[in-house]
């Protein structure tokens, strides 16, 4: 079995699984936002309607809740939502609840590893589609829906198909222009939106190994772009190194043993060009200097993808000493990152630059609030998704891109590679 | 059961829950509210256009990208009872028949060339059968999985019992 069967076949009680056996899982961890968060009260209040017994949930200390997509409270009705979520906390007794403005908090996403939520080995379900992110540290993560996640959260289980495996080999030394989002744009021009739909993605080669932990968690993060079930990297002492940094909790790392997979794909990175997948679609990939002719309005480093330490600091490289010439903003993905991105200087930099620098929050990456784009508009972003009017206004355009190519155009006002910024 | 209603198609591939339901939308839960923006992305008009029962046709992979319920909410409430495709993504699949909200029907690519917008359909599930009763044309659906169809007999996953 490879990694992902492995820890079905663990998580479901089962000596061993195969592709395509239907079971039922028992939940590790569970994540909730404040976009899921109130349609999962929601569907406890129907239950509570049917006379369903609802004292407790399954179990508080292995829920956690992130206030991520419409913070800062972008009105009435998101301001109500959290404190929905706050009362709801509070009478299930859930403490971990990650709240804007008291203490660390960030994107759900980002906090599963930055906190060290999710463990390897673990099987982790979250109430949004990037929950496929934690997969990075060996976990199988997997995202739902509300119903799904009230399901799980009262019963402790949820039922699964064991996806059929595709394993990447990722092979090569990157280099210094290339980052991980670059890879993971090609992987899914070359496979399509729909490539891996209900299948697992495991990656795996000298240069997955090579990566930093926040490298390997673009590569799981997008795997959802490409309709994967889950994205997974057997852990390593890269894994374990970042785990103990972050927690001294105990684990039981799974790898794969005697693994099958459907399909195996080679991807030499080596001699990879910097890529930006243009409008309307993840998969429309192009190489950066293709594009170079393409003005933008603004550049914005956010999001789960693209606004981790090592994003932020890739995107200041360039950044340093320059100004820019679109508006730019920036948004650590978690508190605790804005802080060190700060400590480092990281912030000054940006500053100088002349770009804003904002709290952390989902908010334009999915078109909530916080800097949506306009008719027209066009933005080059460390997001993950560019449907029609995903980032703002429907006949606006965003370009997905790395850290680097977005810190590149934001100097520029053009889609530029990194490269072609003099030193 | 039989489903009649008529059809509104979107030929496209790749439809994603941002145009499905978009982004601003998901701080709103009140299942009616959603409605009213249902497919907003792809068709103003769409809320206006659907009697109850009527079905979405639309091309490959519907219901890509996020996670969120609001989209087969939103689609439900606006009266659809069936979506057909020849594929789904899996999230938007599962929310449709975990949350009991409507139907994803699998068919086969030449399905979606041959029924036409308008057309009124009558679909036998028990059967795996669509009748087109304005071409007169029969064609069929994958039948769903075990586990589905008890769920969906079931009236959702909340009424599910392992």
């Amino acid at each position: 079995m490879n990694i992902t069967e492995k820890i079905i076949a663990r998580a479901s009680g089962r000596n061993s699984v195969s592709p395509g056996d239907v079971v039922f899982a028992n939940v590790d961890k569970l994540m909730i936002h404040d976009v899921s968060g109130p349609g999962v009260i929601k569907v406890f209040e129907e239950w509570a309607k049917k006379g369903i017994d609802l004292e407790k949930v399954w179990n508080a200390d292995r829920v956690w809740i992130a206030e991520d997509h419409f913070v800062p409270s972008a009105d009435r009705i998101s301001a109500e939502n959290i404190t929905k979520l706050t009362n709801w906390a509070e009478k299930y007794g859930i403490k971990k609840h990650f709240k804007y403005g008291l203490g660390q908090y960030g994107i759900c996403h980002t906090l599963s590893h930055e906190e060290a939520l999710v463990l390897p080995g673990e099987f982790y379900i979250g109430g949004d589609s990037h929950t496929n992110t934690t997969g990075a540290l060996g976990a199988l993560a997997v995202g739902l829906g509300h119903t799904d996640i009230a399901y799980a959260m009262m019963h402790g289980r949820i039922w699964l198909k064991v996806p059929e495996t595709i394993l990447f080999k990722l092979i090569g030394k990157k280099p210094a222009h290339i980052m991980a989002k670059d890879i993971i744009l090609k992987i899914i021009s070359d496979i399509g939106t729909d490539g891996a739909n209900y299948k697992a993605m495991e990656f795996a080669g000298n240069a997955v190994r090579e990566m930093s932990m926040e490298e390997r968690l673009t590569l799981t993060n997008m795997t959802t772009e490409a309709g994967a079930k889950n994205g997974i990297i057997e852990p390593d002492a890269v894994t374990d190194a970042y785990i103990n940094e972050r927690t001294s909790e105990i684990y039981k790392p799974i790898l794969g043993d005697d693994p099958h997979y459907l399909e195996e794909f080679t991807f030499e990175i080596d001699n990879l060009e910097p890529i930006v997948a243009k409008p309307f679609s993840p998969e429309n990939a192009a190489v950066a200097r293709e594009l170079q002719s393409i003005e933008v309005d603004k550049a914005y480093i956010g999001s789960c993808t693209g606004a981790k330490l090592e994003d932020l600091r890739s995107a200041a490289r360039i950044l340093k000493g320059k100004k820019v010439k679109i508006r730019t903003e920036v948004l650590p993905a978690a508190q605790s990152i804005y802080l060190k991105a700060l400590k480092e200087g990281l912030i000054d930099i940006f500053m100088e630059a002349g770009a804003v620098v904002g709290p952390p929050t989902c908010g334009a990456c999915c078109g909530a609030h916080m800097g949506i784009l306009a008719k027209d508009e066009v933005c080059v972003s460390t997001t993950n998704r560019n449907f029609p009017g995903r980032m703002g206004h429907i006949e606006s355009q965003t370009y997905l891109a790395s850290p680097l190519v977005v810190a590149a155009s934001a100097i520029k006002g053009k889609i530029t590679d990194p490269r072609d910024v003099s030193k | 059961m039989t489903l009649k209603g008529i059809v509104h198609k979107y030929s496209k591939d790749n439809i994603d829950t941002d145009v499905i339901l978009p982004g601003p939308y998901l701080k709103i839960h009140d299942h009616g509210e959603l409605s009213k923006h249902a497919m907003e992305g792809i068709d103003a008009d769409f809320s206006n256009k659907v009697s109850k029962g009527d079905f979405i046709l639309a091309g490959t992979n519907f219901g890509c990208g996020s996670s969120r319920e609001h989209a087969p909410i939103a689609l439900s409430h606006s009266g659809i009872s069936a979506v057909l495709a020849p594929s789904f993504a899996r999230i938007f699949y599962r929310n449709c028949v975990d949350g009991g909200y409507l139907l994803p029907l699998e068919i086969e690519r030449s399905t979606l060339e041959q029924v036409s917008d308008g057309d009124t359909l009558e679909i036998e599930i028990e059967n795996n059968q669509i009748h087109d009763n304005t071409n007169g044309k029969n064609f069929s659906i994958s039948p769903f999985p075990p586990l589905i169809k008890k769920i969906i007999d079931s009236g959702g996953l909340m009424y599910y019992k392992e």
